[in-house]
């Protein structure tokens, strides 16, 4: 994350992405598959970190093995099988974009970092031990369980998250960055997904 | 990182600031934004308590007091809306980050100046 100014002089908190080259590894058809899909590979992968499955598939597609590779269903691309699709033919400046990444792990975490719960909220009056006690969890003979779904610690972030509506604010396309307005999940130098 | 940094060489003109380091004493003239459009330049003129961070979000703290009251204000070193900065002392001090000029106040809040300086 960084920052720029923008037009009125303001700070606006910003991302930069290497988005692309990709190129197209597949194209799925209603006719072959049922549906229809992109699927495209970012970044060089070393050839002997390739599986022989994995290397007879880019083969096909004419192009060199991938690190990443993901689908993109119902994509709209004027754009054939090893292909090579950049930054700009995909996104223009203003686009409001989704990005998917894997958030940053936390650990197991209690439930006030988990779930933002409030603590106990006083030091004294007994409270000894247990000022970020989640308080009960359910009544007791009856319904005579925890409910499920219950908000309990457990492991925190490292999971599929999507932070929606993210503003385009610039494109290189020389180098196939994109500026995204706002924080996106995951950490430095981690694979995203953007979806438009 | 390196593509952070490509992207603010294309983004950020270069000003042609003076260098200076907590204690100086500058000159710092800025636009009043309103609407998007500036409509005067004012100067704060006080003492560099600290620089803060590094590359395109690098600040600078100065602190002067007004009627007895302590006015600190944060520039980005990359704001658009600085216009020009004045450094007018250097001083002499022995840290970074001058924090202990906030709990001090009158003669005391002085900073020692550089012998051998002169303002251009």
């Amino acid at each position: 994350m960084t920052s720029i100014y923008d037009d009125a002089g303001r700070n606006v908190a910003c991302t930069v992405i290497e988005a692309g080259p990709c190129a197209i590894t597949q194209v799925k058809r209603p006719e072959t598959d049922g549906y229809y899909a992109i699927q495209l590979g970012f970044l060089d992968a070393k050839e002997k970190n390739t599986t022989k499955a994995l290397k007879g598939h880019f083969a096909k597609a004419g192009a060199t093995p991938k690190r990443k590779i993901v689908e993109f269903r119902d994509a709209e691309l004027d754009k054939g099988l090893g292909d090579i699709v950049t930054a700009a033919d995909v996104f223009e400046e203003g686009d409001l974009v989704d990005v998917v990444g894997t958030s940053k792990g936390k650990g197991f975490q209690g439930v006030v970092k988990r779930h933002g719960f409030g603590g106990v909220g006083d030091a004294t009056h007994g409270q000894h031990n247990r000022l970020r006690a989640p308080g009960s969890i359910g009544a007791a003979s009856y319904p005579a369980k925890v409910i499920k779904g219950m908000r309990m610690a457990g492991q925190t972030g490292n999971k599929r998250v999507k932070t929606q509506n993210l503003t385009i604010l610039k494109i290189f396309p020389e180098k196939n960055l994109i500026l995204v307005k706002g924080a996106v999940p995951g950490h430095k130098g981690a694979f995203v997904i953007i979806e438009k | 990182m390196d593509l952070i940094n490509f992207v603010h060489e294309q983004l950020t003109e270069k000003k042609d600031f003076p260098t200076f380091r907590p204690g100086d004493r500058l000159d710092v003239t800025y636009k009043i934004m309103e609407g998007g459009k500036a409509i005067r330049s004012q100067t704060f003129r006080g003492d560099v308590l600290q620089i803060n961070g590094t590359g395109a979000t690098k600040t600078f703290t100065v602190r002067k007091v007004s009627n007895g009251v302590g006015v600190e204000r944060v520039f980005p070193f990359n704001s658009p809306i600085l216009e020009e900065i004045k450094l007018l002392k250097q001083g002499k001090v022995r840290r970074a980050k001058l924090y202990y000029l906030r709990d001090l106040v009158g003669k005391k809040a002085r900073i020692k100046e550089k012998a051998h300086f002169k303002a251009k």
